[in-house]
């Protein structure tokens, strides 16, 4: 595996980032950057700025300074230096070039993944600060085109995939007859008021994996499950308008999300296995509406399969025979503490796992999340390119006998799928519910 | 349809056994029960005919290939969308509308449940019918469905123009509206959200995008002058025929009537306004400070909160009382006039007053059970499945349909007798 010296993409050609920038005037630029930094950012950012004493220890836990031959460009403290910090040490009076530039930092070098705030001596979240580059350059109208398509398609039909209203219904009716060809009796129950689970997926689900929505429905079904789904706006639990700076669209979505869930009267949410979707109903996107925490209790898919397991209602057959390896999506590892029960899961349903170095907490970032993976096609030679450490994780699983790398998140899924092919690792990669819907026991 | 009750208010239990359903069709979807509780129904599966509905034991005449969503009307109707050979229509007391459509979706109702609409898809194209008229103008996508209360217009957000994925310079310029009856507004907006007519249908607000942080409420097509860093839904106040507006402005909300600020205060968080009937008070859900949760009226918010979720706010009829659903810890209850219930439980429903607004009742669920709580007093029914309640004309009685062992039953009881029957 050779490392990649190919510089950063400054020339790429992104219409959304070309044609933004095409209208912008210094002045313009200066007067949204105050319009953030006054009213939107206050003690927490100050505090990050004022403490940070540039060691560079957050250099080492980046994926894209490791994977870039310690290019101190890409460590989170130079994305900060060339981004934030240089807006503030001009006190705004930066360029409409510099903003697409910082755009791109942004954008397309960070997956917001806060493996570094775990090695800064302070706790400095890096994420955060990026976060804020994204919110000046989307109130400026500068985003990559593929993912600010991505959130119009979520502000028009409040989903991610241009999924229209009769073809969400008309998806889960086809995988309710695909899975009545299995189990007769199997139901996806629409619109059942007072169901003790609303189940909640991504827009890809639909669009183009539905079969992870008939796997879902058969485990709820033998599991005994009294559940639902919705048939209106709001089934949708992922968010793009998180990752471009949207704030206010955020909020739209997540309060439709609970104010579905509220609507149907449901205990509790249970999610697919959607990383960046759990941070946003989790940490994000509630907290920006006003709510603490989810003010409908969230379920990640790992933990509800182990909440399954644990009790005996869906029970093993026969386990998974290859060997395994676990790459631990940062979302609901980092942000949701998730590790060990995914690792549960996996040593009732698979004969072996074979842990990746490190792992857990510590494990890198797959490179697609934080909205990278979303920016496109013209990123994704750099997006590989940039994580050639995981490639190395992954290979060194392999030789140790992992076939099959399970990725319990849809960015992180594709992410690694990237990855695979372009190192030709030859492995593949499973989402835990592909997993379980194989070995469990079924009527 | 076989009666089982006298349908009347003299206190009586009726019961409808159901347990022999399941043995009659292959499978029974989630029963439904009527308004006035003379009729449980539900989906029943045929095997190769596929469905039909199931009401007090009696089929409708016609099966179908698939069936779904069945609910009893205001006026006692009941509806479902059904398909056969591939097209879909609506099904009223089993009789199809005329009209076939590639897709039907979201029945609504008039208020008094005389008229029916419903979103439709036909060849790509999308629209509304009522009682089985389609609008005669499609669009390449709609959303937000809606029928007036006296059911006289309907509406919709409306995409007038096709767009390709990816081309979001056509998208920033603006191809979405309202449609009202089938007819666009003329202006069109980045985006439009939750349409609300004012409540005789002679007039339609919306949420809408003028540009990527530009929000405000368009009526009748026309944008307040004011813009806002986002809004919520808009509700036209009954007597003063004005727009009242969650708005955010300096990073709170604010809510707002036609354009200008109406509280004195900002709140964290402001949704879900109501206007009592009489006009004369406004509350809303709003978090007075960050993770804390209360109903304000006229912009005073009650001392009591909740950590989780408050929601679903409804006046008495006569305006003077407030209701709201308040989660704490995990387990939900009722405030009424800023005093919450003692009673907790998994689950409650929504508040239901009686007509002189002294009585508050209202359906739980708690470990799968249903019962009720009239003014925070219990009664663990353990039933299947509950329906909300609804009081008497004179308030003195309660009609309560729940499903007990196998059993639909159709309770009528004076309030004395809560919980004792």
């Amino acid at each position: 595996m050779t490392g990649s010296k190919t510089p950063p993409p400054a020339k790429t050609v992104d219409e959304g980032l070309e044609r933004g920038i095409a209208g912008l005037t210094e002045e313009r630029i200066r007067r949204i950057i105050r319009r953030v930094l006054a009213g939107e950012t206050g003690a927490r950012l100050k505090a990050y700025v004022d403490t940070c004493i540039h060691c560079g220890l957050c250099s080492e836990a980046c994926h894209f300074f490791l994977s870039r031959d310690r290019d101190p460009a890409y460590s989170p403290v130079g994305k900060v230096k060339q981004t934030l910090w240089e807006i503030l040490r001009r006190d705004g009076r930066v360029s409409p070039d510099f903003i697409k530039e910082a755009r791109i930092i942004a954008s397309t070098h960070c997956n917001l993944c806060k493996r570094c705030a775990m090695y800064c001596p302070f706790g400095i979240d890096v994420a955060y600060l990026m976060l804020v580059v994204r919110r000046i350059c989307h109130l400026l109208g500068v985003t990559p085109l593929y993912i600010q398509d991505t959130a119009h398609s979520h502000a028009a039909t409040l989903n991610q995939m241009w999924v229209k209203d009769d073809e969400w219904i008309d998806t889960l009716m086809w995988q309710e007859e695909e899975a009545r060809g299995e189990i007769p009796d199997l139901r996806i129950p629409l619109e059942k008021e007072g169901a003790d689970i609303l189940y909640s997926v991504i827009g890809p689900e639909p669009k183009f994996q539905a079969q992870l929505i008939y796997q879902a429905a058969v485990i709820l079904h033998v599991a005994g499950v009294d559940w639902t789904m919705p048939a209106t706006p709001g089934w949708d639990n992922s968010d793009m308008a998180m990752f471009v700076g949207d704030n206010e669209l955020m909020g739209r979505l997540k309060r439709a999300h609970f104010e579905t869930a509220a609507r149907l009267r449901v205990n509790r949410i249970v999610m697919g296995e959607c990383g960046h979707a759990f941070r946003s109903v989790y940490d994000v996107g509630n907290r920006w509406l006003g709510w603490s925490m989810p003010p409908i209790p969230i379920v990640h898919a790992i933990d509800f399969y182990h909440e399954l397991l644990e009790e005996g209602r869906i029970r093993v057959a026969r386990r998974f025979e290859e060997p395994v390896t676990l790459h631990d999506p940062c979302n609901v590892v980092r942000g949701g503490g998730l590790h060990e029960k995914a690792r549960a899961v996996i040593r009732r349903t698979c004969a072996q796992l074979i842990e990746m170095e490190p792992n857990r907490e510590h494990n890198y970032c797959c490179c697609a999340g934080g909205g990278v993976i979303n920016c496109g096609p013209p990123y994704k030679k750099h997006r590989v390119e940039s994580n050639r450490v995981k490639a190395e994780q992954i290979a060194a699983a392999k030789l140790k006998g992992a076939k099959v790398v399970i990725t319990p998140c849809h960015n992180c899924h594709s992410g690694i799928e990237d990855i695979i092919h372009h190192y030709e690792l030859g492995v593949e990669t499973r989402f835990l519910g592909d997993i379980l819907y194989q070995v469990m026991e079924k009527p | 349809m076989n009666r089982f009750t006298d349908g009347s208010w003299n206190p009586a239990i009726f019961d409808l056994p159901l347990s022999s359903w399941r043995e009659r069709f292959l499978g029974v979807e989630e029963i439904q029960a009527s308004p006035s509780g003379d009729a449980a129904a539900a989906i029943v599966r045929l095997g190769q005919e596929g469905f039909t509905v199931c009401v007090n034991g009696e089929t409708w005449p016609e099966p179908y290939e698939k069936l779904w969503h069945l609910r009893y009307a205001p006026d006692g109707r009941l509806v479902a969308l059904g398909s056969r050979e591939g097209e879909w229509t609506v099904v009223v007391n089993g009789v199809a509308w005329e009209n076939r459509f590639s897709f039907v979706w979201n029945p609504l109702f008039s208020d008094e449940g005389g008229r029916i609409a419903v979103a439709f898809q036909q060849d790509m194209a999308y629209g509304m019918a009522v009682d089985d008229v389609p609008w005669e103008e499609s669009f390449p996508n709609l959303t937000h469905p809606l029928l007036s209360p006296d059911g006289a217009s309907c509406a919709a957000v409306v995409q007038t123009e096709p767009l390709n994925e990816g081309d979001i310079f056509k998208y920033r310029q603006g191809i979405y509206t309202a449609a009202v009856g089938g007819r666009p507004w003329e202006r069109r907006f980045m985006n439009a959200w939750s349409p609300a007519f004012r409540p005789d249908g002679g007039s339609l607000a919306a949420a809408v995008r003028l540009g990527p942080s530009d929000y405000t409420i368009a009526v009748d097509a026309t944008p307040w002058e004011e813009t806002f860093a986002c809004v919520w839904d808009p509700l036209f106040h009954p007597q003063r025929r004005t727009v009242l507006a969650p708005v955010r402005r300096g990073g709170s909300w604010w809510l707002a009537e036609d354009g200008r600020i109406l509280w004195d205060r900002p709140f964290v968080q402001l949704w879900q306004q109501r206007v009592s009937a009489d006009g004369k008070r406004i509350a809303a859900v709003v978090a007075p400070s960050f993770g804390r949760w209360t109903v304000a009226v006229d912009g005073r918010p009650w001392k009591a909160d909740a950590g989780e979720m408050v929601s679903d706010p409804c006046f008495s009829p006569d305006g003077g009382r407030l209701a709201a659903r308040f989660k704490e810890a995990g387990r939900w209850t009722v405030a009424v006039d800023g005093r919450v219930w003692n009673q907790r439980r998994g689950m409650v429903f929504s508040p239901v007053f009686s007509p002189d607004g002294s009585r508050v009742c209202v359906r739980f669920k708690d470990k799968g059970r249903f019962g009720y709580l009239l003014d925070d007093r219990p009664w663990e029914l353990a039933a299947e499945a509950a329906w909300d309640p609804v009081f008497s004309p004179d308030g003195d009685r309660l009609l309560l349909r729940s499903l007990e062992q196998g059993v639909f039953r159709r309770r009528v009881l004076p309030l004395a007798d809560f919980g004792k029957v």
